[in-house]
């Protein structure tokens, strides 16, 4: 799933500081499970922006819907009375804010998340990157654990001088991926895969303005 | 004799390296690249060392180049993407830049512009073949190139690396990959190092250890607490302990490690950051 990161209330209410009537709309899918998106946390933020603007005398009239996907028309279209409002705050991953921003042209559409990358739910509340979207998947030579996303600096031929005791140069907390690699690696019987020389990536196929297109020709 | 020359002929080979410095003012480390001169083989020039920012490598070793030095241009692939990298290997070719030591670099995170987008479109391995490739007379492209170069690639290793065998596998990587000589990484422990020369020295490429002065007892402990792949035993730290010059001490160590050094490797690269002006002692000290 795609993990983001609340904005702070400051940050919230600096942005929706000259609006007095507003819509915040929560996404049921990756920020729901990432706990940062979903109907609950939409209503927290909505609950405590009420509250910062009571206090100071400039209170803020705030909707709360929450919708299944932002990322997916279909479902957007499922918001009700959105053109009524100044502004939308949108809890959902950064297609998802777009998403909005395209549906209501003209209308300020403002970002309630940090969208921060694909990866797992490890146990409640800490999540961890798996995947950097490079388009060029390597996983089959690399024991199902990705360098691309997972090495701090995305080397393909192993780990560089800074690894120590298996952890990673940039924090003890975090693991050498090509530590684990080479011990998977070994487990499956297949470290002379990792002795081979891997090409560098091509990067133009992590490149910005990426589309994918299945439609056939003459469709 | 050459840099090159020297190994090929089986000579006890010294190198010592020199950082740029942050600005303009290169008089303290002209100085010490004065000192050095006809004490070692060649000189590496570090790469924005440990992810701090400083003069560009590739000025500095047109710096020693003209002082009458042989540089060892360091090339990181923290900074540059690949068409950065082989510009500058063309650019120090035309400077008479002969010998490149090929390494990924330290993370930005590490150093003194933590906001920076680091770079790695390579990495060390890829480097060395990219090097080798330029040799030939081609960019990574396929392109052909108008005058070749005629690098002679060197790369690292940690010989007390932990865990030891992903590095190991990656030297025999870098050896594939063209690498010509090693440099590694600080060694303490003999012994060890001598057992990790019984595997390495079976690859056809001269390897130079790592002589780092320590300076104190402290230095010894921060290393063996914060240094990926350093690990000074304690009977030095004793001997530094027990001293009240520990700086002279240090010196002894490196001098009495390089002579022992003499019968394991094809030589030594004296690092003694910070403290330069020791590092001609530290050969009188070895006997060279």
């Amino acid at each position: 799933m795609i993990v983001a990161e609340p904005k702070t209330l400051d940050e919230i209410k600096a942005m929706t500081d000259k609006f007095d009537r507003i819509l915040m709309v929560g996404c049921g899918t990756c920020t729901t499970v990432s706990l940062t998106g979903g109907e609950r946390e939409v209503n927290l933020m909505a609950t405590a922006l009420r509250l910062a603007r009571k206090v100071e005398g400039k209170e803020i009239e705030i909707g709360e819907q929450t919708i299944l996907r932002q990322c997916d028309f279909e479902y957007i279209d499922e918001l009700k009375d959105a053109d009524s409002y100044q502004a939308i705050v949108s809890f959902a991953c950064g297609a998802g804010i777009q998403g909005l921003a395209r549906k209501f042209v003209g209308k300020p559409v403002l970002p309630g998340v940090n969208t921060q990358f694909i990866g797992f739910n490890e146990e409640y509340g800490y999540f961890t990157e798996q995947c950097k979207a490079c388009g060029d998947c390597i996983l089959h030579l690399t024991g199902g654990i990705c360098p691309v996303a997972r090495c701090a600096k995305g080397l393909l031929n192993g780990p560089c001088g800074g690894t120590n005791n298996g952890k990673c140069e940039i924090s003890k907390d975090k693991d050498c991926a090509w530590v684990l690699i080479y011990n998977q690696l070994e487990r499956l019987g297949n470290l002379k895969q990792f002795k081979k020389i891997m090409a560098p990536k091509d990067f133009s196929k992590a490149g910005n303005i990426r589309t994918m297109d299945l439609r056939k020709a003459g469709d | 004799m050459g840099f090159k020359e020297a190994l090929a002929n089986g000579e006890f080979v010294v190198t010592a390296e020199v950082g740029p410095p942050k600005g303009t003012d290169i008089s303290g480390m002209v100085h010490h690249v004065k000192m050095l001169k006809d004490k070692v083989h060649a000189l590496n020039v570090t790469d924005n060392q440990s992810a701090v920012m400083r003069v560009s490598t590739i000025a500095i070793t047109k710096v020693l180049l003209d002082l009458g030095v042989e540089p060892i241009f360091q090339m990181t692939c923290r900074d540059r993407n690949r068409l950065g990298l082989q510009s500058d290997l063309l650019g120090a070719a035309i400077f008479g830049v002969k010998n490149v030591l090929a390494l990924t670099g330290d993370h930005t995170m590490l150093g003194d512009h933590k906001e920076a987008k680091p770079v790695f479109d390579l990495e060390s391995v890829q480097l060395l073949q990219v090097i080798n490739q330029l040799n030939e007379g081609y960019d990574m492209a396929g392109n052909e190139l108008q005058g070749k170069t005629d690098f002679f690639a060197g790369a690292i290793i940690t010989p007390e690396a932990n865990p030891l065998e992903p590095q190991f596998a990656k030297f025999e990587k870098k050896v594939e990959a063209g690498a010509k000589f090693f440099q590694t990484q600080a060694v303490y422990d003999l012994k060890k190092f001598h057992s990790f020369m019984g595997r390495a020295g079976k690859y056809d490429v001269p390897i130079l250890a790592g002589i780092l002065l320590l300076k104190s007892a402290g230095m010894a402990k921060y290393l063996n607490k914060f240094v990926a792949g350093i690990s000074v035993p304690d009977e030095l730290i004793q001997e530094l302990a027990n001293t009240d010059k520990p700086l002279e001490k240090g010196i002894e160590i490196a001098g009495r490690q390089i002579r022992e050094l003499r019968q394991v490797c094809a030589g030594v690269h004296v690092m003694a950051i910070g403290a330069e002006d020791k590092v001609p002692a530290i050969l009188e000290a070895a006997g060279l």
